[in-house]
């Protein structure tokens, strides 16, 4: 084995990233390495890389082990990583950037001569036909990736990190830089893959190895795998593992009610496909689907966010204008977001103010309410969500992450709307609370308030939706009701592949 | 002691300090006595002298606490000084010269707003285009002279007196209360506080975002229209080269001896006038000390970095520690310190 890894551990302050993981590595094999976020990739891959110093465990590179200390010695040790965003200066010359800190001297000044001919030797064997005496900048993300791997591979020349170097490529600039990891694999380099897009992982890699929470799951052969079970590792859950919570959907008749938003042909060109959807009152509306699949952007494009270039929502009484946030929210509308930190809270108000804030704005600046009516919303909400707060007065910055979300969400239940969107609610914040918003969004809808619910958590999505749609590759492809809603339906529809009208669409 | 007043102590502490050591140079700096039905003293001057500033340090506030800044103040003060000049020369009334330099005012916030949320460029490069580009634009309006004039209704703003007391100080006092009130009596201040710790979240919480920051940066060309009216009435004409020139660097000085973030959020009009007012006995009580010229921007220079240091987060950490280990005896750490040795 060209790299192992045995037993890495790493905790942060209130959380194990990665706990007791091995990964192998051999000479010559493209390593695919999975999970979902906060699984302990990129905690794996700073690991390796020197960024993190792991807490337990031993790496050994070529039969000796290491310890790097920083990304230069990894580099020097052969370790070297291409990231999604390329890490040159492409304000500098494609040469510049590949003898960056290595320039040939001629008495002792830099040579262009001398560079030129080192760059254009580097990139032999790559396939490229660019001018290397051209800025960086010039070229295309993927002419960018490859120069990129090209000084990697000349600085390391032994294992190859690439991490997400697809995110912002399109399918012919994929299959270029895929020609040219294959060539490099062809060489013996040792390659690890991190990628969400689960075709170009069947596409490229040799062997898989999935995370989740910070465990090592599995590794195996790609060829032993199919997308389900990979899937499956990804999300922990076995296809005959059945959740309890939903043998009794928490109200059978939602479905059959009248519709009391449609939205008709929603689509934003390049960000997500035009969709239909029907919010019918009292109804849980669950979104599932991968990291990147266009959940987010569809409530984005619900709440209006992101400026549809097509479709219509009305509501019985008439169309509704969704062109900003202020339009969805006098429509009635509020909307949860999944970072909260930059998104949510204003971090240095107080919790009254934050909870004050979206009813104060509908409202208008003129119209202040009053700082008793604010103190006094804000201690019911502190107590019906259970938010663990010294008092209303402390800044929501202070709190922890799941008493900001409370937050938040006490913010749009203040404003009593008729529809909520809410992105993964329960993200990152421990299991008691986890279990309070739950309960929270049953009673919601037994209060007649409709919801939307994203979230990467499927018995989560499961125990609370009464219809679950699946969003694959920016496009909403099943809808699933009733007795349909089981994980085993929904990672077969994140799975589902090669069907002809996914065909054509491709 | 109500929050209002604890958020203001030090600014209240620092200006009483300065008081006291113009006063040890100078005895005669705290009398102030009546003459022609007019209260003189170099107290009464100070207030008087400190109308600029203080007129620009409270819109300053305001966009600051936005996480914006405003450096086109000086300049918008020589243009709306420049157009007071034009329409009293041009034999205009007073209330239409009054009228026509805030109306210059509030245009120039209006493309320093549009400039920065609309288009959404950074505020200190959208507002540094005015700050060059409008003194030309107040050359053009004087014809590159100092454009002078004699009306004693529009002097009066810069000389005059309302109840013994100087008009320039009325305005700004007048001013800032209006303002702090606007601020806390409605919700324009939490509003403001908002999108200055965090746009994104806010507008998604429905706050009009765009209209509040064009506002802010319109309440303070309002306010350099203000300082723009009281110079030129002062010196009865209006200077375009000189008129307001580094104020917008006073402005943000006395914002921040305020005590008010440059990051935006949490503000406070009233601690920037006292700012101001601190700014201004210094500059004042050096003068009176009778120190040569000289060394007049040294010793300024000297006494702003003593004030910051000493406001400094850090050093109020330390203060405190060092308070409660002589309050409660030495803390545990240095005593496991000693047991070791």
């Amino acid at each position: 084995m060209l790299l192992t890894i045995r037993s890495l551990t790493k905790t942060f302050p209130g959380t194990v990233a990665l706990d007791d993981v091995k990964f192998d590595l051999a000479a010559g094999e493209v390593h695919a390495l999975l999970g979902e976020n906060g699984a302990g990739k990129s905690t794996l891959i700073k690991c390796l890389t020197g960024a993190y110093r792991p807490d337990a465990g031993e790496i050994t590179l070529d039969g000796r082990r290491i310890a790097p200390r920083s990304t230069g010695e990894a580099q020097e040790l052969g370790i070297g990583t291409v990231y999604q965003e390329v890490n040159l200066l492409p304000n500098l010359t494609v040469a510049q950037n590949l003898c960056f800190g290595r320039e040939p001297r001629r008495f002792g000044m830099v040579s262009s001569r001398g560079t030129k001919a080192m760059a254009e030797e580097m990139l032999e064997g790559y396939g490229l036909d660019i001018d290397v005496s051209r800025d960086l900048g010039t070229y295309s993300v993927a002419i960018q990736q490859i120069v990129a791997i090209a000084r990697a591979v000349a600085l390391s020349g032994k294992v190859l990190i690439l991490d997400e170097p697809t995110a912002s490529l399109d399918a012919r600039e994929v299959e270029m830089l895929f020609d040219v990891v294959r060539g490099l694999r062809d060489k013996g380099l040792g390659i690890v893959f991190v990628s969400h897009f689960l075709d170009q992982v069947f596409d490229l890699s040799d062997r898989v190895t999935v995370l989740r929470n910070g465990n090592h799951v599995v590794t195996e052969d790609i060829a032993a795998l199919n997308r389900v079970r990979l899937i499956e590792h990804m999300l922990g859950h076995a296809l005959e593992h059945e959740v309890e919570d939903h043998t009794t959907p928490h109200d059978g008749t939602a479905p059959e009610r009248e519709a009391m938003l449609h939205f008709t042909d929603m689509g934003k060109r390049g960000v997500i496909e035009s969709f239909d959807l029907d919010i019918r009152k009292g109804e849980v509306v669950g979104l599932a689907g991968l990291l990147g699949s266009g959940r987010t952007e569809s409530a984005e494009l619900l709440f209006g966010l992101r400026g549809a270039t097509s479709g219509t929502a009305r509501d019985q009484s008439g169309p509704l204008k969704l062109d900003s946030p202020r339009a969805a929210i006098g429509a009635g509308f509020g909307f949860a977001p999944e970072d909260r930190k930059t998104d949510g809270i204003v971090a240095d108000l107080s919790v009254r103010e934050n909870i004050a804030l979206a009813l104060q704005a509908r409202r208008g600046w003129a119209r202040a309410i009053p700082k008793a009516e604010q103190a006094k919303l804000a201690d019911m909400y502190i107590r019906r969500l259970d938010i663990r707060t010294s008092d209303a007065e402390k800044a929501v910055g202070d709190l922890s992450g799941g008493n900001q979300q409370k937050v938040v969400l006490a913010r749009w239940l203040a404003m009593n709307p008729r529809f909520l969107i809410l992105d993964e609610p329960t993200r990152g914040i421990d299991v008691g609370a986890h279990a309070e918003i739950l309960r929270l969004i049953h009673e919601l809808t037994a209060e007649g308030m409709s919801l939307l619910v994203i979230s990467s958590e499927l018995d989560e999505l499961i125990a609370v939706s009464d219809r679950v749609i699946v969003v694959r590759d920016r496009r909403h492809v099943a809808e699933l009701t009733g007795a349909d809603v089981s994980t085993e339906t929904i990672v077969r529809a994140i799975a589902q592949h090669g069907e002809p009208r996914d065909g054509e669409a491709a | 002691m109500p929050p209002s007043l604890r958020r203001v102590m030090p600014q209240v502490v620092t200006l009483l300090a300065v008081c006291g050591l113009v006063t040890v140079f100078f005895p005669g700096f705290l009398e102030i006595h009546m003459s022609d039905g007019r209260l003189v003293g170099p107290v009464i001057d100070i207030l008087k002298r400190s109308a600029p500033v203080a007129l620009l340090a409270t819109g300053m506030t305001l966009v600051i606490a936005t996480r914006g800044i405003d450096l086109s103040v000086g300049t918008v003060m020589a243009i709306c000084g420049a157009v007071a000049a034009w329409a009293i020369a041009g034999g205009m009334g007073l209330g239409a010269a009054v009228a026509l330099a805030l109306g210059a005012g509030l245009l120039a916030g209006l493309w320093n707003g549009t400039l920065v949320a609309v288009i959404g460029i950074q505020p200190i490069v959208a507002t540094l285009i005015l700050m060059t580009a409008g003194r030309g634009i107040a050359q053009l309006i004087t014809e590159g002279r100092i454009l002078t004039f004699t009306h004693p209704g529009f002097a009066w703003f810069g000389s005059g007196t309302l109840f013994g007391i100087p008009v320039p100080a009325v305005i700004w006092i007048v001013t800032g209360i209006l303002v702090a009130q606007l601020m806390r009596r409605t919700a324009l201040g939490l509003l403001v506080e908002a999108i200055g710790i965090n746009r994104r979240a806010s507008a998604l919480a429905g706050v009009n975002a765009l209209v509040l920051l064009i506002a802010v940066y319109m309440a303070s060309g309002l306010c350099a229209a203000l300082a723009g009216i009281i110079t030129t009435a002062d010196i009865r004409g209006a200077d375009a080269n000189n008129a307001g020139l580094w104020l917008e660097l006073d402005a943000i000085l006395a914002v921040v001896i305020g005590g008010n973030s440059l990051l935006g959020g949490r503000f406070s009009v009233a601690a920037s006038l006292l700012g101001a007012l601190i700014i201004q006995t210094i500059d004042t009580g050096i003068l009176l000390a009778g120190f040569p010229s000289e060394y007049n921007l040294v010793i300024k220079a000297g006494l702003v970095v003593i004030i910051l240091v000493l406001q400094s987060p850090r050093i109020a950490t330390e203060w405190y520690f060092w308070r409660r280990s002589v309050t409660e005896g030495p803390p545990p750490v240095s005593r496991a310190k000693e047991e070791a040795r």
